[in-house]
């Protein structure tokens, strides 16, 4: 538990008014609007809905969030796999956000309430586990999330499963949701604030190539709301410098290599391959897939995988005016959608940026709603 | 938002309980001379003479019976004294006390939570003068159900609408702690600290409240189930004004704080059966601090917040660092680890 001190330390309303403060200077400095910025961590978003922060920021700072919901870019026919194989028999395990997010026609939750055995789980080791407790049956870990839980899954499978264990890899690769969309040309993003706990395993040295391709700054931010706002007074400023450096402001956790013994776990794993991220692009360098030596683990290879029996439903009518796509690549905010909070809620999302905790609607909607309270006395 | 079926989240205090009453049981409410079911208030206030009768009714489940800090017949006294109180009647004249039990159920633990509800009465100075009991199978019902009904004469009603821009909003104590406590025993959650339910009748608090602030006093609610956040809404919605919150002045127990923060659960919206929300007029803010200050059961209390003229039937969360809309609870809160 966060003792009192600590938490002082990073909410302290003085020291946050005093960033708050300098970014206006900063802002001034750069003497337009606005100047827009974008993060890509849906615990980034949930720090700056929780505190409040866009009320504090000038107005001429546009702070958005991108395609950092790795549940909410996990793609259709990723979750018609997890579909299908729950139908044909196999227990198929994962995380409990990736439960209500909708296939084609079917999430794993419906699966599960058609008869399927469908099982939320904590950890990747906790799916291990089962696999070991059921021999005769095949289990299959629907993985998802970014670099820090696919070291998880890398670990795990490192250290031995037993031979009714598979894997249906969603893991997707942090750099490439900041590819995307400076890719956009839509899009005037100015620079980055890059996530901490990705990089405490990548190390923020992984983004140098990018800041010097792009000619766009990083910043590496930690999550409570001082470091926040200190890693976008940060980005301001390089952005009014004109500086495409990686800076990183979380340094008691990051280091510019990172944790080696977990990269190459990674490493020994994992490949980058491209994928369909859901509502975006196909992302070149999106996801995290088994190498080829670990095909005897990889259910796509293990399971002649049928999705043409979950697929092709009715046309989902609601679906159709979901704007998370162009959400989650920055275009648009939550509250412009017209379903945000009326028939999309937490209980009964309709796009996959309202199933996650980590995606920007449901975020946006826990947090009441909208965010700009600069007009209330 | 239409429904076919109850669920749980209809019974929670929040949004969705608040549209299954509106949709299903105003259907009940006939005018009468007084406050009635309409009004959706703690209560009922019908007048007799030149006074209120005051009437509430109010069913107690809890899950498990028996929590760090009080059981089922403390809140089952507590919650009723409490609902009369907030009405601004504080000299309970009777209770009523209808049990249904679980085939099975312990006499051990049924004279427990006799010996509990005895001694909350006795604290609040409220008779239980008739009752009831009812038996059902085993597993027709989980353990014991307690009605407890209220009446008590008021000389004057508050009700939960009465705010005005300008007019302050007091807490008498620290919020989250119920509901808290009894989380953390139901789902065995083997975090450490004491963490206590605050269950108690309020009464005697609610008439040095009353004393000191008089007609200043102007709305006054317990948050229960929805906890703050939910009264706050309420009081907004009714009043039709703006509430600004001030979180950092939100009292909150170290434990109760981290527990949540571990929890990934809003004290705001965490359940309290020994607390209530007061609005008063601002000249009469720091009387009836001081009032509540020098009692035992509101040493922590604090001044929270203000209705605004914006933003009517909002609630608007000043965290210190920033501002935010205050989402209305809509369901049970849940720790994220379940």
């Amino acid at each position: 538990m966060a003792s009192a001190a600590e938490e002082l330390k990073f909410r302290d309303p003085a020291k946050a008014r005093a960033l708050t403060e300098a970014l206006g200077h900063e802002l001034d400095a750069i003497g337009r609007s606005p100047v827009s910025v974008m993060h890509v961590c849906g615990s980034h978003e949930q720090a700056i809905a929780r505190f409040g922060l866009r009320a504090a920021f000038p107005r001429s700072l546009d702070v958005i969030m991108g395609p950092g919901c790795p549940v909410c870019v996990t793609d259709t026919p990723e979750v018609d796999e997890a579909v299908a194989l729950a139908a044909q028999g196999a227990r198929v395990c994962t995380y409990g956000d990736m439960l209500r997010l909708p296939g084609t026609s079917k999430s794993l939750a419906d699966a599960q309430a058609d008869g399927g055995k469908v099982e939320v789980v904590y950890s990747v080791s906790q799916a291990a586990e089962l696999a070991r407790r059921r021999p005769a049956e095949q289990v299959v870990f629907f993985a998802s999330g970014f670099e820090t839980t696919a070291v998880a899954t890398a670990a795990i499978i490192l250290a031995g499963v037993p031979d009714n264990f598979s894997v249906l890899s969603s893991h997707k690769y942090v750099p490439a949701a900041m590819d995307v969309v400076s890719e956009m040309k839509e899009t005037n993003i100015e620079g980055f604030i890059a996530a901490g706990h990705a990089a405490t395993i990548t190390g923020w040295g992984l983004f140098e190539p990018f800041a010097r391709r792009t000619g766009t700054p990083v910043v590496v931010a930690g999550f409570e709301p001082l470091d926040v706002l200190a890693a976008v007074v940060e980005l301001v400023r390089l952005i009014r410098l004109k500086r495409p450096e990686v800076v990183n402001c979380y340094p008691r956790c990051v280091t510019k290599e990172g944790n080696r013994p977990a990269q190459e776990k990674l490493w020994k794993v994992f490949d980058v391959v491209a994928g369909n991220w859901r509502g975006i692009a196909r992302v070149p360098r999106g996801n995290l897939e088994l190498k080829p030596e670990w095909d005897h683990l990889n259910a796509r290879h293990r399971f002649r995988i049928d999705t043409a029996a979950v697929g092709g439903a009715e046309r989902n009518l609601l679906a159709d005016r979901c704007i998370c796509g162009s959400i989650m690549s920055g275009l648009a905010k939550p509250d412009q959608c017209e379903l945000f909070g009326k028939e999309c809620r937490p209980e009964s999302p309709v796009g996959a940026c309202m199933v996650s905790s980590e995606g920007a609607c449901k975020i946006w909607h826990v947090y009441g709603g909208h965010p700009n309270l600069q007009e209330v006395a | 938002m239409s429904f076919e079926k109850v669920a749980l989240k209809h019974g929670a205090g929040g949004r969705a309980m608040r549209a299954l009453i509106e949709d299903v049981f105003l259907g009940l409410a006939s005018p009468v001379d007084g406050i009635g079911l309409s009004a959706l208030d703690d209560g009922a206030a019908l007048r007799v003479g030149d006074r209120w009768l005051v009437v509430t009714t109010d069913s107690h489940v809890v899950h498990p019976i028996f929590f760090p800090g009080g059981d089922i017949g403390r809140l089952a006294i507590s919650g009723t004294v409490n609902d009369l109180a907030m009405m601004g009647a504080t000299e309970p004249l009777a209770l009523t006390c209808a049990v249904i039990l679980e085939e099975g159920f312990p006499r051990a633990d049924l004279e427990r939570v006799r010996d509990s509800m005895l001694a909350a009465s006795r604290e609040a100075n409220a008779p239980i003068v008739t009752g009831d009991t009812k038996v059902m199978g085993k597993g027709e019902l989980d353990g014991m159900v307690v009605n407890t009904t209220g009446v008590a004469f008021a000389d004057r009603v508050v009700t939960d609408a009465g705010l005005r821009p300008g007019d302050r909003i007091l807490v008498t104590g620290s919020i989250g702690d119920h509901g808290m406590a009894v989380m953390m025993r139901r789902h065995q959650l083997g975090l450490e600290g004491d963490v206590r339910s605050d269950v108690a009748p309020l009464n005697g608090l609610v008439r040095e409240v009353l004393r000191a602030g008089r007609e200043d006093v102007v709305a006054m609610k317990d948050p229960t189930r929805g906890g703050l956040a939910s009264v706050l809404h309420e009081m907004a919605g009714k009043a039709r004004v703006g509430i600004l919150l001030s979180e950092p002045a939100v009292p909150v127990n170290p434990e109760v704080r981290a527990a949540c923060e571990v929890l990934g659960i809003d004290p705001l919206v965490v359940a309290n059966e020994g607390k209530a929300v007061i609005g008063v007029r601002p000249g009469a803010a720091d009387r009836v601090l001081e009032a509540l200050r020098s009692h035992p059961l509101g040493r922590r209390a604090a001044v929270v917040g203000t209705a605004i003229s914006d933003r009517p039937g909002q609630v608007i969360l000043d965290t210190g660092l920033g501002r935010r809309l205050l989402a209305e609870p809509d369901g049970e809160p849940l720790p994220r680890i379940c």
